[in-house]
């Protein structure tokens, strides 16, 4: 690092991503722990990316703008957790590739109510091997079904942790993020041999 | 920020005559009187430079034209979580605005996120220019740590520990 830093140590970024379907609660997520208000940032799609962004349909629109919410956590003096929510519909999921790399792992929030919304999700992370868990967002109106019953139904792997939380309440937030980082260290010992 | 309300509107020109029933159209408030140069340009009111806001999200700049059209960065490993911190000897032509305005908010550690947020820039735009940037040593780059398991459970335990 250079000599200028107010720290000792180097500032470390790691960050997870909260992903799933459109209104499925990634920004009341993110809000609920970030220790800054979760910021819209805007990415561009610009005439480069009209191959891949379907832009029928919106005839003479050559440029649009997205909000992507993040939120940050300061774990130690020397250690931000950031949160990166992914936008929330199909036509942007080009930006996923720069809002994954790297990632520690990935949350998938879903809503009971419309479990597709978060197949496109689901197989992203499993293509790339990206650690994830589901996380059930329960809303007051929800039917309440049994995980093994939503597993059932999206097709997922026992080795997938899933669990319900409430995307309003920090300590349950926080819960899902102890379940990630535990899977991804889990997950890193069996790879090293060392379970 | 100005107001909903435009203020006492600055008298029209004498009203064309009429004819006949045909009312005659009020004037647009949205146009900007030719008489007034003041109101041209939001920044010439006495108000100062106003910020954006929803309205002004059909700028008429194209964002990557801060960028002289390139849309990816100079160094692919300047991620948006990267941290960024702007040298003590930075200095950069006053005309490059956004590289300045780059350099005063990296002042302190910030990810390149947090820098686009501040700036009300896209994403992509701001990658790009803090790519520049790092290639001209204005700024430093803080090198992205590898998840050892040593680092995976320190941020395990952090976590827990919120």
């Amino acid at each position: 690092m250079s000599e200028h830093s107010d720290d000792d140590a180097p500032m470390i970024s790691v960050k997870i991503v909260i992903s799933g379907g459109f209104g499925v609660g990634k920004t009341t997520f993110i809000g609920a722990i970030s220790e800054i208000e979760p910021l819209a940032t805007e990415a561009e799609i610009t005439d480069q990316s009209v191959g891949v962004d379907d832009l029928r349909g919106v005839d003479g629109k050559t440029t649009t703008t997205v909000a992507l919410d993040f939120g940050r956590i300061s774990l130690d003096e020397s250690l931000r957790l950031y949160l990166f929510g992914t936008p929330g519909q199909d036509r942007f999921t080009f930006l996923w590739d720069d809002l994954v790399d790297g990632a520690l792992g990935a949350v998938v929030l879903l809503d009971t109510r419309r479990i597709d919304d978060c197949f496109m999700a689901i197989d992203y992370f499993e293509e790339r091997q990206v650690s994830f868990l589901v996380a059930v967002n329960v809303f007051e109106a929800t039917p309440r079904f049994e995980l093994d019953e939503v597993r059932e139904a999206l097709g997922i792997g026992a080795d997938v942790p899933m669990l319900e939380c409430d995307a309003r309440n920090r300590g349950s937030v926080k819960g899902v993020l102890v379940a990630l980082t535990e899977q991804v260290l889990v997950r890193r010992l069996a790879e090293v041999g060392a379970l | 920020m100005t107001g909903a309300d435009p203020g006492p509107w600055p008298p029209p020109p004498e009203p064309f005559e009429e004819e006949g029933d045909a009312q005659a159209r009020p004037p647009d408030p949205r146009m900007i009187p030719a008489w007034d140069p003041a109101s041209w340009h939001p920044s010439l009111t006495d108000e100062g430079p106003r910020h954006l806001d929803e309205a002004d999200e059909d700028l008429v700049i194209r964002p990557f034209l801060l960028t002289g059209g390139r849309t990816r960065p100079v160094e692919e490993t300047v991620r948006l979580e990267a941290q960024v911190v702007a040298r003590p000897s930075a200095a950069v032509d006053p005309v490059r605005f956004e590289a300045l305005q780059i350099l005063e908010a990296c002042r302190q550690v910030l990810s390149v996120a947090e820098v686009a947020a501040r700036l009300r820039l896209p994403l992509g735009v701001v990658r790009v220019l803090v790519a520049d940037l790092v290639a001209e040593q204005q700024l430093d780059l803080v090198e992205q740590q590898a998840l050892s398991v040593d680092l995976l459970e320190r941020i395990r335990d952090r976590v827990r520990a919120l």
